[in-house]
Parts: C-alpha cells; sequence; structure tokens
C-alpha cells in the first residue's frame, strides 16, 4: 500500500513538475502576473509530493518490505537498521529518486529564499529547474521505478546490501555528492533564465553566486568523503584512483571552480560573462554526464554496480536535449550579452582569466582520460586503459603554474597593475620557497624526490602569498591586528580555500613520495620495522557480527619500546552474498597513518597483511574541509544576504 | 596593422601555443600510458588469430581471464604467488607478489595488469577482482563472447549459473 502510494506521488510529481515548467516560463514571456506567481506553490508542491514518494520508499525499507523489488535486492532483514535505511540510496533507481528529491529541494529553497528577486527571474528559474525534473521523473518513472512489486511470488528475505556499502560512509557520501551535482542545475538555471531574457547584469552574478557556491561546496565535501570513504573501505590504501566514477565527479568540480571564479568577475567587474554563462551550462552538463557514465555501465569501475543499456540510452538522450538546447538558446541569444570590458592585461581579471583557462586544462585532461578508452573501444580499436601516471603526470604540470598563480593572483589589483608593486615579495616568497622546497623534505623524510619537492614548493609559495596578502590587506587603512577584525568573511573564505589547496597539496606530495606499503607474511609474533614504526602481529581471533562471520588480527605498534598503538584488522565473510571484505585497521595522526589490512591466511599459522606508513595522507582532506569552509565563510558574506541588496537598491 | 589589433593577435598566437604545448604533451603521456587489453588466447595466438599481433616481450598489458583450477601455487616463504589464467583455450601464467583481491578464487574472472617477461608469463604488478561472486569483466565477457560463439559455449555458461555451477549446487 505504502508503495503503491510513494508510485502515486511520483506521477503526481510529473503532472506538477509538467505545470511547473510550462505555466511560470509562459507567464514570464507574456508578463502574466498569476502565472508567474504560481511557481513558488508549485514548487514546493512538487517538493512535497517528492518528499512523500522518498518517505515511502524509506518506509519500505524500514519494515523489510520484500515484496518490493528494490528492497529485494539491496536489503536483507539481518542489516542494522542504519543501513537499511541508507540502502535507499544504495543502488540505481533509490539514488535516482534521492538525485531528483535534491533538485526539488533546492529549488524549494530557491523559492523560499529569493524573495526579494523579481518575480519574472523567480519564475524563470523555477519554471527551468521544473522542466530539468520533468526528464528526470520520466526517467525514474519509466526505467528504473524503485516502487516495483514482486508479485505473486515475492521472497521471504532480501538479498542485502553489497557489504562494500555497509558503512558509515555510504550513509553521508552520496547525499552530500548528489546535493552538489544537483545543485549546478541552479546556476544553471539561473543562466538559461537570464539567456532567454537577455540581461545579464551583476545583480544576477549576486544572485546565482552563493547558489554556485552552496553546490560547490557540497560537491567538495562528496568528493573528500568519498575520498576517504575508499581509503579506509577499500582496504587498499589509496586515495584516488583515477576510476572513471571519481573523474566523474572531479570534472563537474573542475567547471564549479572555474565558475565561481568567472562569477567574481563578473560580479565585480561586469566582464567575461558569456563565458560564465556557458561554464554554468556546462558545469552542469558535467554532472549529467557524470550520471550518464556512472549508470550507463559503458564504464568499466569499481563502482559500476548494477547497469542497464536502456537506461543509459535515455540518459544519453536526456543529455544531448539538455545540452543541445541551452547551447542553442545560447548560439541564438548569447551575442546579446555584453561585457564591459576595458580592463589592462596585467590585471586581476587576466589573472583569474588565466585561473580559468588551467582549470579547463585541468577538465579536457581528465575528460580525455574518461573518454579516451570508451572512444577507442567504440572505434573498434581493441580495449585500452588509461592508467594513473597519466593523470598524475599531467596534474602535476597544471599544477605548478596553478599554485604560482594561486599566489600571484590575489596580490594584483582589478582592472589595472604594476608587477613592480609586488617585486620584492615575490621574489623573497619565491627565494623561501626553492629553500624550503628541498629543506622540509630533507627535514622531515631524509630523502628527496623531484615531484615531492616540486609539491612542497607550491604549498610553501601559496602559504607564503597567501599570508603576505593577509597582512597586505590587513595593514591597509589600520594596524594589522585590527585590520584583521575588519576583512570581510569573503575575504577570509578565500584565504582559507586557498590554504585548503596549499594542504592538499602539501599532503598528496608527502603521501605520494615517502608512502611505505608492504605486503608481508607473519606469524605470531612476527614483526616488521617500517620506518620508526615496529608492527608486531598478536594473532587472530573471531569477530563475527549481525550479518557476517569474521577474524580479527592484533597488530601492536611500538616505536622503540613504547607501544603505540594496538590495531584491529578484520576480515569479514558476509553470509547472504557471500562476499569477503576487509575492514582496514588505521592508527590515524597529525602528521603519518598507520595502516594495517590483514589479508587471507596462507596456512601453517601464517597470515598475509599489508602494513602501510603514510605521512601527511590527512592532510588531503583537512584540505579538502578548509576548502568547503572557505566556501561557506564566502556564502555567508554580508553582501549576499539578500535583504540587504535590497535596502541598497531601494537606496540608489 | 593597428597596436589594438596587434595586441589581440599577440594573445591569440599566445594561446594557440598554450594549446598546442598542452596537446603535445598530454600525447606525449597518453602514449606511455596507455595499456592495451589481451585474453590470454590473445597472448598466445594474437589478436584475431593474427600471429603479428602478438604483445612483445617487455611489453605492458592487461589481460583478462578465468583463473585455471588447481594451478595456483604460493612460495613457501614469501606472499609469491603463480597462477594460470585462460579464457577457455591456452592458458597464460601469471607471477605476483602481495596480497591477492578478497575474491580471488579459482575459476573467477579476473584482470592482472603487468609487463610480459616471457612469451606466456606475466609479472604483474596489479591484480584486480571484482566485488560480485559471479562477475566477469565486460572487456573479458565480450572478448569470450567473440571466441565462444563459434565454440558452441552460451554466455550464461561463462557468467553466473553454468552447468557446473548447477551440478555443484545439486551435489551440496
Amino acid at each position: 500500500m505504502i508503495a503503491e502510494l510513494g508510485n502515486y506521488a511520483l506521477a503526481l510529481s510529473l503532472a506538477v513538475s509538467v505545470f511547473l515548467a510550462i505555466l511560470p516560463l509562459w507567464g514570464a514571456e507574456r508578463g502574466n502576473v498569476q502565472f508567474m506567481a504560481l511557481a513558488r506553490p508549485m514548487t514546493y508542491g512538487l517538493f512535497l509530493s517528492l518528499s512523500v514518494a522518498f518517505g515511502a520508499l524509506f518506509y519500505a525499507f524500514a519494515v523489510n518490505d520484500f515484496s518490493v523489488q528494490y528492497v529485494v535486492n539491496n536489503s536483507n532483514s539481518n542489516l542494522p537498521l542504519q543501513y537499511r535505511l541508507s540502502a535507499v540510496w544504495g543502488a540505481h533507481e533509490g539514488s535516482l529518486l534521492l538525485w531528483i528529491w535534491m533538485l526539488t529541494l533546492w529549488g524549494a529553497a530557491v523559492a523560499s529564499f529569493s524573495k526579494r528577486l523579481p518575480q519574472e527571474a523567480v519564475a524563470r528559474v523555477l519554471g527551468i529547474m521544473g522542466l530539468i525534473s520533468i526528464g528526470f521523473l520520466l526517467f525514474v518513472l519509466f526505467t528504473s521505478n524503485p516502487f516495483t512489486r514482486t508479485f505473486p511470488d515475492f521472497p521471504v528475505d532480501g538479498r542485502e546490501l553489497n557489504p562494500l556499502l555497509q558503512d558509515v560512509g555510504l550513509i553521508f557520501h552520496p547525499p552530500l555528492l548528489y546535493m552538489g551535482y544537483v545543485g549546478f542545475s541552479v546556476a544553471f538555471a539561473f543562466s538559461i533564465a537570464s539567456l532567454m531574457t537577455g540581461k545579464l547584469d551583476t545583480a544576477w552574478a549576486r544572485w546565482s553566486r552563493p547558489w554556485t557556491m552552496a553546490a560547490w561546496i557540497f560537491l567538495t565535501l562528496g568528493i573528500v568523503l568519498g575520498s576517504w570513504w575508499a581509503y579506509y573501505e577499500l582496504g587498499w590504501g589509496g586515495w584516488w584512483f583515477w576510476d572513471p566514477v571519481e573523474n566523474a565527479s572531479l570534472m563537474p568540480w573542475l567547471a564549479g571552480t572555474a565558475l565561481l571564479h568567472s562569477l567574481a568577475v563578473t560580479e565585480k567587474r561586469g566582464a567575461f560573462k558569456a563565458w560564465t554563462v556557458l561554464l554554468a551550462i556546462l558545469a552542469f552538463s558535467l554532472c549529467l554526464l557524470g550520471t550518464f557514465l556512472v549508470r550507463s555501465g559503458i564504464l568499466v569501475s569499481v563502482h559500476a554496480f548494477a547497469s542497464d543499456p536502456t537506461r543509459g540510452l535515455y540518459i544519453l538522450a536526456y543529455l544531448v536535449v539538455v545540452i543541445g538546447g541551452s547551447l542553442t538558446l545560447y548560439a541564438f541569444k548569447g551575442n546579446r550579452i555584453r561585457s564591459r570590458d576595458n580592463s589592462e592585461r596585467y590585471s586581476r581579471e587576466s589573472m583569474l582569466l588565466l585561473n580559468n583557462i588551467l582549470l579547463m586544462t585541468a577538465l579536457s585532461v581528465v575528460l580525455l582520460g574518461t573518454l579516451l578508452p570508451l572512444v577507442h573501444k567504440q572505434l573498434g580499436l581493441g580495449t585500452i586503459s588509461i592508467g594513473a601516471p597519466f593523470f598524475d603526470q599531467m596534474f602535476l604540470i597544471i599544477c605548478t603554474p596553478f599554485a604560482l598563480l594561486l599566489g600571484i593572483g590575489p596580490l594584483v589589483k582589478w582592472r589595472r597593475d604594476q608587477f613592480s608593486a609586488i617585486r620584492t615579495p615575490v621574489v623573497v616568497s619565491v627565494i623561501l620557497m626553492a629553500l624550503l622546497g628541498f629543506g622540509l623534505p630533507l627535514l622531515l623524510q631524509h630523502k628527496l624526490t623531484v615531484s615531492a619537492v616540486l609539491g612542497v614548493m607550491m604549498a610553501v609559495i601559496i602559504v607564503l602569498l597567501s599570508l603576505y596578502e593577509l597582512h597586505q590587506r590587513a595593514t591597509h587603512r589600520c594596524g594589522f591586528w585590527t585590520g584583521l577584525t575588519k576583512l570581510s568573511r569573503s575575504h577570509w573564505g578565500m584565504i582559507a580555500a586557498h590554504l585548503g589547496v596549499a594542504m592538499t597539496i602539501w599532503g598528496v606530495a608527502f603521501s605520494q613520495n615517502y608512502s611505505v606499503e608492504r605486503d608481508v607474511r607473519m606469524k605470531v609474533g612476527d614483526s616488521v620495522q617500517i620506518e620508526d614504526y615496529r608492527f608486531e602481529f598478536k594473532g587472530v581471533t573471531e569477530a563475527n557480527g549481525p550479518n557476517y562471520a569474521g577474524g580479527k588480527a592484533q597488530v601492536d605498534i611500538f616505536v622503540g619500546d613504547k607501544q603505540e598503538a594496538a590495531l584491529f584488522a578484520e576480515k569479514r565473510f558476509y553470509t547472504v552474498s557471500k562476499m569477503t571484505m576487509t575492514e582496514a585497521a588505521i592508527d590515524w595522526g597529525f602528521t603519518r597513518d598507520l595502516y594495517v589490512a590483514l589479508g587471507e591466511s596462507l596456512g601453517d599459522g601464517s597470515w598475509a597483511l599489508r602494513l602501510y606508513y603514510k605521512p601527511f595522507v590527512r592532510w588531503i582532506w583537512f584540505g579538502g574541509l578548509f576548502m568547503a569552509l572557505g566556501g561557506l565563510l564566502c556564502m555567508s558574506d554580508r553582501r549576499y544576504r539578500f535583504s540587504k541588496i535590497v535596502k541598497e537598491k531601494t537606496n540608489e | 596593422m593597428n597596436p589594438r589589433r596587434k595586441s589581440r593577435l599577440k594573445v591569440v598566437l599566445f594561446i594557440l601555443l598554450g594549446v598546442s604545448v598542452a596537446a603535445g604533451l598530454m600525447m606525449y603521456a597518453l602514449r606511455s600510458n596507455i595499456d592495451l587489453f589481451y585474453t590470454p588466447s590473445e597472448v598466445v595466438n594474437g589478436k584475431q588469430n593474427d600471429a603479428s599481433q602478438k604483445p612483445e616481450v617487455g611489453q605492458r598489458i592487461r589481460v583478462g581471464g578465468m583463473v585455471v583450477a588447481g594451478t595456483v601455487k604460493r612460495d613457501a616463504e614469501s606472499l609469491k604467488v603463480r597462477f594460470d589464467v585462460n579464457d577457455i583455450g591456452p592458458s597464460i601464467t601469471v607471477e605476483y607478489e602481495g596480497i591477492l583481491p578478497d575474491l580471488f578464487r579459482e575459476g573467477q574472472g579476473i584482470v592482472a595488469q603487468g609487463t610480459l617477461i616471457e612469451p606466456t608469463v606475466l609479472q604483474a604488478s596489479e591484480v584486480l577482482a571484482k566485488h560480485d561472486e559471479n562477475y566477469v569483466p565486460p572487456e573479458l565477457g565480450e572478448q569470450m563472447e567473440k571466441v565462444h560463439k563459434p565454440m558452441g559455449v552460451s554466455s550464461a555458461d561463462l557468467k553466473g549459473e553454468s552447468e557446473r555451477d548447477q551440478q555443484q549446487k545439486e551435489n551440496q
């Protein structure tokens, strides 16, 4: 009954979204106030009816309703409740429902936080978001309905959620990532709306900037969490595999980062307008492309669990409609966008342009590396794979000028500046960078590699120049400490995000170059020395859980004679899905992680063990968190509070 | 040419230069990092049974196949392991040192990446098995179907329930 209610709510949502897509847009075109006024209530209605559908699916999982096919495939009565609930987005159908529910959530958020926007703009934006949801609702209803029943012969118990996904990571990772993906639809809707009217002013940039920022924050957190999850759950100790699905989330992130920076130019200087619109379209298209790549199953990936070619074809068609449609609109209306561009060659604008160029280069590298195997195969040239070294090399090359630019950029004034103004600090920083670039790796790890030195140099230059910029800005009018308190939140945000980049680069440089990874064969009482740490194997004991049987290995870690940690690495055999899973044990530290994973038993009482020492690996994720924090600070800046904008407007 | 055009030309040339350098670097990096996929029979007989299409000794390749039952041999002292993979046809030997993935089992489909050290011996740097008990790597599945159709082996035999699986189940 509840499942039918959910199904009904889905159908109702489709109807509402069709009206939402037609009426307000038509009203905005004709200047019909009544139709425009329908946009808000219909958006709330859509959100409400999809919440009912979403809730129905939760309910089906909570009460173990095995007459619903999706529940059968992804749940089991032995599964703990929190995993049963997060299993809602554990596979294709449910994650699409989550996706579309979030789309309407963003729509509802736009509707309620944009009270001060002109009614026409709101009507258009919400109408376009309705248009997007039609496509996804059709998709959910006709190709991947989560409420399909198993009648008449429904099974007694379900097949269980993939054990890999039975983790706290699953509870948060997909929702965050999807919030990010879907959030770019708001920036997209704002852009399309402005293309329709041909009005692209700084006010437009000011409205869409916090929304883009919000989406970007979610995407950043989603990626960070996914990377951390892969690190501790997959048991390989890696944090990024250049897997096509990871790339699919990185591409919109790169486009989104470029969009944020180009929006800054549009807001402050009224330039780059057409480019910003194009970037907004690109970012959202890449989000859709990501869905296509993940869900169509054309990719060979650890993430490609369930897949179905007809679904892939549908998403491909949808992709063509969205990208083709918006680009056509852009082709016809784009020339109406005029930028007042009167900046000189050496100015903040040019720096941000370079930033965009480098981000786009990185994006095309990822795109090429992800799609080339696909194209190669479709052309009948055989199956190939592109290894991680390709991406690593390319990103090293791209990041080096990017880091330097990131340091210098904020020091350059808008419109016109002279390099001589910052020559001394830049020269001093470069000298310090060269010294520290060789000094710090030597001091901390006692050996040098090219990429480690480069990475440390990048991190150092970003930190030095960011701090110098902070000092300059704070002492602009008053003393340093009073100046600090007067800085705007968005300025702090920028500094936090840029320092986050430095932290991530630092973490990558150290963990990629100085990690020690040893696969060893150990008997009880054996010990292995890695750097300063002695790993002693104490034996394996039984450790069973509600839906698995398992063993737990104890490994004590000593520095000299002092015990540093006791780690318990597990191996689990999930009885329903008959899958073996490794649960790694990690002793985390500020400057290093110690990682133990249990391999198989080798007979004669010895076990295969995987022992890792990973310096500064946490910094990769700390950096990501800092970036997100920076975004949050920017978003909460005074100038984006809409009441304030309106007050300013009425004063003008 | 007026100065405005001249400066624009400079910018355009600069961008073109940048793009071509980037493209060149990308091609260079790609060339050394593309790994071709082979099945064991392709390693032995060459692609499309063309002996000139065999991978050379020293080449980095990916091989996908099924672990042949009874061929997994472990070293008593270290984590070295040797096993054969095939795709119904000739098999090749894979050497690997390290921990095998959780789902590595005899009869399971795997993908090994590494260097060919002898015409039929692969020194693997990585062995992948998918997180699904009936998993056949799609790339392998396709290749196998191509090879097997003429031999009268159905794809159902390769995935999930083969006749042997059913017999085993009945025996249990």
